[in-house]
């Protein structure tokens, strides 16, 4: 039985469809990729996922438990960290587990054991008795994360777990990621819209974009499924040469992107010098040229027809209101 | 499962202390406004008569009761309101997404507030005293008790407007724009037989009234309505805010 589950989930805002009856499997143990730019629904499947918002239609259920009827029993089930900092900084580290591990209804000794567990997983040990407003972004985030699973959840989602960080903080957070997911065999449902993310800690990933899952695979076989190699260049008239291509029985599939183009093929070194013959026949100047394994990005604009680069732009935070806290 | 709901009662009241304890610059700035009433206009205006000052009370004494309901009820309405602030920088996701009940929550939070603003109101009824207020010694257990009151009244009431308010700037606004000339009216600075007939109407549809009368009439043994009156009305507002509170922060969506 997988140990997310959901079909046709829907959510509904004002008329706009943020979420569009996508449907989701994940299994025990997986760390689950979901891959987007911002706006494309992430969060929003979150939320729901997460009982924080109602979904419109379709169901959701995490360890058997329905996400609509079995609230108490799904939260009891899952720890989250939310995209923006959800953390008290009046209150010390050590405080903001302790007062998490409490809701929890963890027994004291369990308590100190594991909070102590939690703080030298993510190496907070020596800052844990201070108060979070002296925190770096990334120590907060570190914190979050020990946090989402100090209760010994099932199943932790993390969204956009490195927004923001730098990095040498982000690939930090990676390897925290990684060993929790083996140590502690927790089920991981991460949503990113970094591709580099996505492709290293990653079981597997679905795209999804305006509300809808494209693709659900590894992102070995999402790559394969393009074909093994990618040719890009830039030349003269990019969507004539574009046109060309696309009636080759050898090319896979044409992207366009910048002033160049993204040729997909079966072993690229040998269609490279066809490449430049087809366009010196045709008057085209190719300019630069060059091959590489495809990557996520590849395989991000091969099945949105858009680049994730052009989409994301930098999440808004908001700002910090003046006067009393 | 019940004492999962004890235990978020006990955070949440006890978050509310931590924070409290932590954040002195705002019990400053909470204790300033009525300290200067009492110290400036309190000791300035002490020898004046004003009908309904009986024999006996300076305008000091008078002054003092109001300045205590004063400061628990603006202490309360922010503790009720801050959690807009805890929306704002997501803190409140993070309780919503715990396995306790919210009505928990509210609870815990309204007994946090109410214990701070309490701890408030009652610094400066030591500081009257300090001052010279005559406080009648048999009064102040049922004066504490209007104190609660009047605390989760308040709270409840600042639960209510934050669950449906987007922004923290809306608070300052209330304050200035509703709460100051309800204080006004709530005879915490004159007395109702002092006031014009129109005034004294206002005065009589306004909350604070009763918060204000019941507090003074316990504490310098002087109620301008009546004990049982100030009760009944506190209790049955306290029911209201309350349950309002309770009711649109369940509903509130995050």
């Amino acid at each position: 039985m997988a140990i997310i589950e959901a079909r046709g989930l829907t959510k509904v805002y004002d008329g706009l469809t943020a979420v569009d009856h996508i449907d989701l499997e994940v299994e025990e143990g997986e760390i689950f990729g979901f891959l987007g730019p911002n706006g494309a629904g992430k969060t929003t499947t979150i939320k729901m996922l997460t009982t924080l918002l109602r979904p419109s239609e379709g169901w959701a259920r995490i360890c058997g438990y329905d996400v609509v009827r079995q609230p108490d029993l799904v939260r009891r089930s899952i720890g989250v960290v939310f995209q923006e900092p959800a953390l008290d900084d009046q209150l010390t580290g050590r405080e903001n587990l302790d007062f998490h591990a409490r809701l929890y209804g963890l027994s004291r000794r369990e308590r100190e054991e594991r909070i102590e567990e939690v703080l030298r997983l993510v190496g907070l040990r020596d800052r844990a008795d201070e108060l979070v407003k002296s925190y770096s972004g990334g120590m907060r985030r570190r914190l979050e994360l020990a946090r989402g699973f100090v209760h010994r959840p099932k199943v932790l989602f993390l969204d956009e777990p490195t927004l923001g960080l730098d990095v040498q903080t982000r690939r930090a957070i990676w390897n925290y990621i990684m060993e929790l997911n083996r140590r502690e065999g927790i089920t991981i449902f991460l949503t990113t819209h970094y591709l580099e993310e996505a492709d290293k800690l990653s079981d597997r990933v679905a795209i999804i974009d305006r509300g809808k899952i494209l693709a659900v695979d590894s992102p070995r076989n999402l790559k394969d499924r393009i074909g093994s190699d990618v040719i890009s260049l830039t030349c003269s008239e990019p969507s004539r040469l574009g046109r060309i291509l696309e009636s080759a029985s050898w090319v896979r599939g044409v992207k366009h992107h910048g002033g160049g183009l993204s040729i997909y093929v079966e072993i690229g070194e040998e269609k490279i010098p066809e490449i430049i013959r087809m366009a010196e026949e045709n008057g085209i100047r190719i300019s630069s040229i060059t091959l590489r394994e495809p990557s996520l990005e590849d395989v991000y604009l091969s099945f949105t027809g858009r680049s994730i680069r052009e989409e994301a732009k930098p999440a808004m935070r908001h700002p910090r209101p003046r006067g009393w806290r | 499962m019940i004492s999962l709901e004890l235990q978020a009662i006990y955070v949440m009241w006890m978050r509310q202390l931590k924070r409290f304890v932590r954040v002195r610059s705002r019990l400053i700035a909470n204790l300033v406004q009525p300290f200067f009433f009492l110290a400036f206009l309190g000791l300035g205006l002490r020898p004046i008569s004003l009908p309904g000052l009986v024999e006996g009370v300076s305008y000091l004494d008078f002054l003092a009761p109001g300045m205590v309901a004063m400061s628990i009820v603006f202490a309360s309405m922010f503790a009720g309101v801050s959690i807009i602030w805890d929306r704002q920088f997501g803190f409140l996701k993070e309780i919503l997404v715990a396995p306790v009940s919210r009505l928990s929550i509210v609870v815990g939070r309204t007994l946090g507030g109410a214990t701070v603003s309490i701890i408030q109101g009652l610094i400066i009824l030591a500081i009257s005293a300090l001052l010279g207020v005559r406080l009648s010694p048999a009064g102040l257990i049922p004066g504490i008790f209007f104190m609660i009151l009047a605390a989760f009244f308040s709270v409840g009431l600042g639960i209510a407007l934050a669950s449906r308010m987007e922004d923290p700037h809306g608070f300052s606004l209330i304050m200035n724009l509703i709460m100051m000339p309800a204080i006004f009216l709530s005879t915490a600075f004159f007395p109702l037989e002092s006031m014009a007939a129109w005034l004294r109407i206002l005065a009589y549809a306004n909350p604070l009234t009763y918060i204000v009368d019941g507090i003074r009439g316990c504490l310098i043994g002087r109620f301008s309505i009546s004990p049982l009156a100030d009760l009944a009305v506190l209790l049955s507002l306290c029911t209201i805010t309350m349950a309002a509170g309770a009711y649109l922060f369940s509903r509130s969506e995050v």
